[in-house]
């Protein structure tokens, strides 16, 4: 029995060992001497140093792209799941025509590759004078977060009882009032998941904000790290140093809302 | 308090399930009427089209003489309890109750006394601070009832509100329950595929069966003078007795005779030689006999003590089938395989057109 657990554990490891190695090794070279980054790597580094993370914020001012991103994810965030609610109530719940034909449409638009429509989306950005702006970055976010938000948000309002709408309809309350009192008071393990998910795919996008932003005051994270490059040398510290700080609100998230997360991405699958 | 009338009314799904077929209720103000039927019978579709959750095929639906088939539920000012209850999980017992009246824009005073008053009627003002998970299943209905009863709406829908309550529980709240109606005067319409339910409960009782009323009275009517031989098979219990029976003119009436079973009636009926009918009896209206008197013979089964009375299945001679049900005192002086010999009652037998399956005559 023991010998058989011992192995499981040994198969666990092999299997994470290759998985995480990169992120310690990311984590332990952002706090290296640019020096001693390629000099001698040692698995157990003997001089841990802040210089990095001082000229990530002392001398580049990262603080400008965090900020970028967090109002670009944040607004798309806010405006895919109010509207996104909305929407996928009306398709779990309403009876009318074309309903599937839509929901099918929904998912079919998400399924463009991006840089199938970055050429003709920057066009369409330039006439309407966004480029540059966040509007100009939210708008086209809002093209993959919306599918996604109405799916998994159409999973969980199936999910809920109709009875408890009915119920609520018999008590005087319209469909609006129904919606906020009940529906998505009852919804709102899958509207977090909801929002956590797409949060991580705004904070994460690299090819709209590279396309549509032009300076640094509206780079987003993914951006600005990928253009820490100069001229003649890469800074791989500052890079990594970087890496760390763009990881670590995302990992907090996941490691926290981890089984909100599964339980929303299952909830349509079972039912519905 | 509000009189609801259904008129013509039919309910077709798109799946081609016949729900409700033309039919024609009228609930009068201040009454209530319970609903029965076996299940699929469609009286909670009924329901559900008066409450407005679900939209006729055709036909109108008028409370107070209003037309208020187009009306949605919400405009409808009728109460419903769910069979499941259907709490607000997220809400207390106070919030749930008061959000009726909260959509209703009802100044918080008044919302606060009329939950309170309602809270008290119900036994329910220790719970009202709590949610529902935390309840016990009858504690849960007694809100659910409450959540309708403060709302002080033009009607109360009920749908098989008792069932999910142990048999204890719901002979008390159905008493209970028969009581609140007496004293609010509130017009109600109460679903139950619980035929017991339906007797003890209703001043009317309006039998369904494949979205159609097979008959609408009071429930001593329905037990005397069932309109046909589901209704008469569907209440009462122990089920009534049918066999399929030849009749015969004889001088003075009419035999009606199967296999071993030969019974001798007054007058004719409107029945002739060869005549096939349907013969009920209900399980009470059959006595044990010494064997001179008997109308059949048989030999007992299975014996079923139900404390003030036994239920006996009798095998009668020469009769394949369901064997006889019959209801003697619990004396104990039967016991299983012994010969019986069996006289039905005469002024209780029910008589059914075997093809139709309508009542001959009533008895």
């Amino acid at each position: 029995m023991k010998v058989r657990r011992m192995l499981g554990a040994l198969g666990v490891a092999t299997v994470l060992a290759p998985l995480l190695f990169p992120l310690y090794w990311m984590v332990m070279s952002s706090f290296t001497q640019e020096a001693r980054l390629f000099a001698a790597p040692a698995l157990v580094p003997d001089a841990l140093v802040l210089d990095h993370y001082r000229a990530l914020f002392g001398g580049r001012d990262f603080w400008t792209p965090i900020r970028n991103s967090l109002i670009v994810a944040g607004a798309t965030t806010g405006l895919s799941v109010g509207l996104g609610a909305l929407c996928a109530y009306a398709l779990a719940r309403l009876q009318f025509r074309g309903k599937t034909v839509m929901l099918a449409f929904v998912l079919a638009v998400s399924m463009f590759p991006q840089i199938s429509i970055v050429s003709p989306l920057y066009l369409l950005l330039r006439e309407l004078r966004m480029i540059n702006t966040y509007p100009g970055l939210v708008l086209p976010y809002l093209t993959f977060a919306m599918p996604l938000t109405i799916w998994l948000l159409v999973g969980f309002f199936r999910q809920l009882p109709a009875e408890l709408e009915e119920a609520a309809a018999m008590d005087g309350a319209g469909r609006l009032r129904s919606l906020r009192e009940i529906v998505l008071p009852l919804a709102w393990p899958g509207l977090a998941t909801t929002a956590i998910l797409t949060f991580l795919y705004c904070w994460n996008e690299f090819l709209f904000a590279l396309s549509f932003t032009l300076g640094p005051e509206r780079y987003t994270v993914p951006v600005a790290i990928a253009l820490f490059r100069g001229q003649y040398q890469v800074p791989w510290g500052q890079i990594l140093a970087a890496a760390v700080v763009a990881t670590a609100p995302v990992a907090a998230i996941v490691l926290v809302a981890q089984r909100r997360i599964v339980a929303g991405l299952t909830a349509g699958a079972v039912k519905g | 308090m509000a009189s609801i009338t259904i008129e013509h009314l039919d309910k077709v799904y798109s799946n081609g399930h016949v729900a409700a077929r033309d039919l024609n209720l009228a609930i009068r103000h201040g009454e209530l009427l319970v609903l029965v039927g076996p299940s699929g019978s469609g009286k909670s579709t009924v329901l559900r089209l008066i409450a407005g959750l679900e939209r006729p095929t055709s036909g109108r639906i008028l409370i107070d003489d209003e037309d208020v088939t187009g009306v949605p539920p919400e405009r409808r000012d009728l109460a419903m309890v769910f069979q499941s209850y259907a709490l607000y999980p997220h809400k207390s017992v106070r919030e749930n109750l008061a959000f009726g009246l909260r959509v209703r824009r009802i100044e918080a005073a008044e919302i606060r006394d009329r939950v309170q008053q309602a809270a008290a009627t119900l036994g329910i003002e220790p719970l009202l601070d709590r949610k529902p998970a935390q309840l016990s299943g009858g504690q849960r209905q007694r809100v659910a009832l409450g959540r309708a009863l403060v709302r002080e709406p033009r009607a109360f829908l009920l749908d098989e509100p008792l069932s999910n309550l142990d048999p204890l529980l719901r002979a008390d709240t159905r008493a209970e329950l028969a009581l609140l109606h007496r004293r609010l005067g509130a017009t109600m319409v109460y679903v139950t595929h619980d035929q017991e339910e339906a007797m003890t409960l209703g001043a009317r009782v309006a039998v369904m069966r494949d979205g159609q009323l097979e008959q609408v009275g009071t429930p001593l009517e329905i037990f005397r003078r069932p309109a046909n031989v589901f209704v008469a098979t569907f209440l009462g219990s122990p089920a009534m007795n049918v066999w399929r029976c030849s009749c015969a003119q004889t001088g003075a009436g009419t035999r009606v005779a199967y296999r071993g079973l030969a019974v001798d009636l007054e007058g004719t009926r409107n029945l002739f030689d060869q005549d096939e009918v349907l013969v009920g009896v209900r399980p009470h209206d059959i006595g044990l006999v010494p064997p001179g008197d008997a109308d059949a013979v048989g030999r007992v089964e299975v014996v079923e003590p139900l404390g003030a009375t036994t239920l006996l299945h009798v095998r009668i001679d020469g009769m394949a089938g369901r064997a006889a049900r019959i209801v003697v005192p619990a004396d104990g002086a039967v016991a299983i395989d012994d010969e019986v010999a069996i006289r039905i009652r005469r002024d209780r037998v029910y008589l059914f057109d075997e093809r139709t399956g309508m009542a001959v005559t009533p008895p």
